[in-house]
């Protein structure tokens, strides 16, 4: 491609001497820089496009033209498009699963609470002490409109949990949890004593070296077996602490390469002004290596999210599970990439949005 | 608060530091108390697992191996039956991990450099492609993408009648793909090893080019040569050999398809799922370790008068490889780690032949022992090995 540019460079000099640079402005300038630069590219747009018209089209066809929004199942087995109808169907049991029905308004309340509390922290003039008070008193909240069981709110049962309240919950308590693990974690590792680092270690290397789905499954069926008899722990608990146990290994490694990163001066001078071990870590260390890390957490919290879909394999009702057991529904049979683009909406969404943040965050601390 | 104490009574020489001030004492107190909690939760846990055990009266120990397994596998690389044991049951789903481990990692590298070049690519179309695709997989959840793609072969592709037959000898039913595959012939295994006698030429060939050229200067052909060895090798045997040519073309008998090779759809579904998932992730590391070799290398080995193909072979790719290479191991451990989630779209694997003798035998402590210690097995295999390749690329120093 400058092969050729090269070339008819050359020939425009030896025909009339150097012109000036021809100026790349306009929209057909546009698509001749950036689309037709070449003949490998020109080629290479040719097959895209043909490849767009035959997927987008038919696509669009199929979603928004010829597709049902709010019918009855028998009316889109009788059409050819998208029957976007077994959504709001079945909207109210996708999204909360077996909590009681009038009471829907408490778990709406806790997710927006908890949106409204990430959106608070997005603004980092809010990092400040206060900002944990809130984050408490927010779960505490949270919990209580969940749970009920004061204040004249009716008690529910958390085996009733279910649906997108239950994948926040998973994912962000085990992130909060694990958080603090973490750090301990990853401060052992970097420890100077042989034990605790050699227990350290063998706890973080043998958690990521396992599938979450083997922690989840240890939860199910071997956490029973490991309290003494008539002690039960309720099921959400339990996959609750193999997240909990599982993020932060990951997290002690993040936190690890900040604490790596932190030059030795830095260690050296807490030393000299006499902080033992706590203050030098809390007041000099580790704010500086928590610093640099943000980004990259911001990366385990978009996984532990993810990975909360997990729970669906020991048939917790989280989002995805909800989302299956609908579809098992015999009018709804057959509708399932509908249902499945629908909760591959609500998570894009939501991962996109941290990783967008995660990304301009990057950009603002390393100016 | 120690230094003042000590310079304080610096008359007194025999002053000791007291007792429990004593860093080293201090540390031999914390890691006894470390080593005793780990012991004692290990005991706590260890007794109520024991008294547990007993009250259910569940065997232990794993004596279940040698008994008959009597379940069936959808799909094995052995010959299997359900009056084998669970020792081979469990190995069966051993050699299914691996098999789809291996192809997934093979195509998703494959696919993940293709992508991390588009991504970089001048052309806009293709660069925003490519950054659409990267960014909606790595948003979705893996286990979706699994129950999606499911769906796709089980709910949008037509029964096995009407199977669609986008190329010649090539099927897409609701019980997978099958696809033609040449007839059994013995030039094929001729041209296996010939295909093999010719990488090791190739091997040999490349050290002796590069020995010549640093005695001489001369500069061998080995790309052509090698190409002409690898591929030209084969061809002349099968040539040799009667030239067969003859498919086995998948035909539909009954309800399902004869011949050929089948591809299940769980198998199918799993692959793609894991293969267009990680991909997005190993076309962000290809990238990034493109983007960080400096643009003065590349003008540096234009400068010396280098070729394209010679600067991205000896120039561009060592470096970046050694960006690519640490991140690169990570996502195939994950990639083979997010193939246990095959047990949730009953593909057979390790993890779903593990929890079927778990459901069967009630010995869960040593079923999910077993599946932790094959998948460590799995990580501490593929880093030692991705190190090793590692430590062969990395920067050699003065």
């Amino acid at each position: 491609m400058n092969m050729s540019k090269d070339k008819s460079n050359k020939n425009i000099i030896q025909k009339e001497g150097l012109k000036a640079p021809v100026i790349r402005i306009g929209a057909l300038q546009w698509i001749k820089s950036n689309l037709f630069n070449g003949i490998f590219n020109s080629i290479l747009t040719i097959v895209m496009l043909l490849l767009l018209y035959k997927i987008v089209p038919p696509f669009v066809k199929w979603a928004f033209i010829d597709s049902f929004w709010f019918s009855t199942a028998k009316e889109c087995s009788a059409g050819d498009g998208a029957c976007w109808s077994i959504i709001p169907a079945n909207i109210r049991f996708i999204i909360f699963g077996f909590y009681p029905h009038e009471l829907h308004w408490r778990p709406l309340l806790a997710m927006i609470m908890m949106v409204g509390l990430l959106l608070y922290c997005k603004n980092r003039d809010h990092w400040k002490k206060s900002l944990i008070y809130i984050w408490i008193a927010g779960l505490i909240i949270m919990g209580l409109l969940m749970k009920g069981g004061l204040f004249g709110l009716t008690s529910v049962d958390s085996d009733q949990w279910g649906g997108l309240p239950l994948t926040l919950m998973l994912s962000v308590f085990g992130m909060v949890a694990a958080y603090p693990l973490g750090i301990v974690l990853a401060l052992g590792r970097r420890s100077k004593m042989p034990a605790v680092k050699t227990v350290c270690i063998i706890y973080i290397e043998l958690i990521r070296g396992v599938p979450l789905i083997s922690l989840l499954f240890m939860s199910a069926i071997l956490f029973p077996l490991f309290f003494p008899q008539g002690v039960t722990v309720n099921k959400i608990i339990r996959a609750q602490a193999a997240i909990i146990m599982f993020t932060a290994a990951y997290i002690a490694e993040v936190v690890r390469g900040g604490l790596q990163a932190i030059t030795r001066g830095q260690y050296e001078a807490a030393e000299s002004l006499g902080l033992n071990y706590a203050q030098k870590m809390r007041l000099v260390i580790l704010p500086q290596a928590l610093k640099i890390v943000i980004p990259p957490t911001v990366g385990i919290l978009i996984s532990a999210f993810k990975d909360t879909s997990l729970v669906v394999i020991i048939a917790l009702y989280e989002i995805l599970k909800t989302t299956r057991t609908a579809l098992a529904d015999p009018a709804w049979m057959g509708f399932s990439p509908e249902a499945y683009i629908f909760v591959a909406l609500i998570y894009f969404v939501c991962c996109y949005t941290m990783s967008n943040y995660s990304r301009r965050l990057e950009k603002e601390l390393h100016s | 608060m120690q230094n003042s104490n000590n310079s304080s009574s610096t008359g007194n020489a025999e002053q000791k530091i007291p007792f429990l001030n004593d860093p080293k004492i201090r540390s031999i107190i914390y890691q006894i108390l470390t080593i005793g909690m780990v012991v004692l939760l290990g005991y706590y846990l260890f007794s109520n697992t024991v008294t547990n055990l007993k009250r259910q009266s569940i065997a232990t120990g794993f004596g279940f191996f040698e008994k008959e397994a009597s379940f069936e596998i959808g799909e094995s690389l052995i010959p299997y039956s359900a009056a084998d044991t669970y020792g081979k049951a469990l190995f069966v789903g051993v050699l299914n991990t691996v098999k789809v481990a291996f192809i997934g990692i093979v195509l998703t590298v494959i696919l993940g450099t293709f992508l991390g070049i588009a991504r970089l690519s001048k052309n806009w179309l293709v660069s925003k492609l490519a950054a659409v695709y990267i960014e909606v997989m790595q948003d979705i959840p893996i286990l979706l993408q699994l129950f999606f793609w499911y769906s796709f072969f089980y709910d949008i592709l037509p029964p096995t009648r009407e199977a669609l037959e986008p190329m010649k000898g090539v099927f897409m039913s609701n019980r997978g793909l099958a696809f033609a595959v040449p007839e059994a012939h013995p030039a094929y295994k001729y041209m296996a090893i010939s295909f093999i006698v010719g990488c090791i030429a190739v091997y040999f060939l490349r050290k002796w080019a590069k020995k010549r050229q640093e005695k001489t200067g001369q500069i061998f052909p080995l790309f052509l040569c090698s190409i002409a060895i690898i591929l030209g090798l084969p061809l002349v045997t099968w040539l040799f050999s009667g030239a067969p040519h003859r498919m086995n073309v998948p035909e539909l008998v009954g309800f399902n398809f004869q011949g050929g090779l089948n591809i299940s759809p769980e198998f199918g579904a799993l692959l793609l799922g894991l293969v267009l998932y990680t991909a997005a992730f190993v076309a962000e590391i290809v990238r990034a370790g493109i983007q960080a070799v400096s643009k003065g290398q590349t003008e540096a080995a234009m400068a010396i008068g280098l070729k394209p193909g010679q600067i991205l072979n000896l120039v561009i790719l060592p470096q970046a490889l050694r960006v690519i290479i640490p991140p690169l191991t990570s996502q195939m451990l994950n990639l083979t780690k997010n193939s246990s989630l095959a047990v949730a779209i009953g593909f057979p694997d390790f993890v779903s032949v593990a929890s079927t003798t778990i459901n069967q035998t009630g010995q869960a402590i040593e079923g999910i022992t077993m599946i932790m210690v094959v998948y460590l097995c799995f990580s501490l295999l593929t880093s030692f090995f991705m190190n090793w390749y590692n430590k062969k690329m990395a920067l050699v120093e003065r």
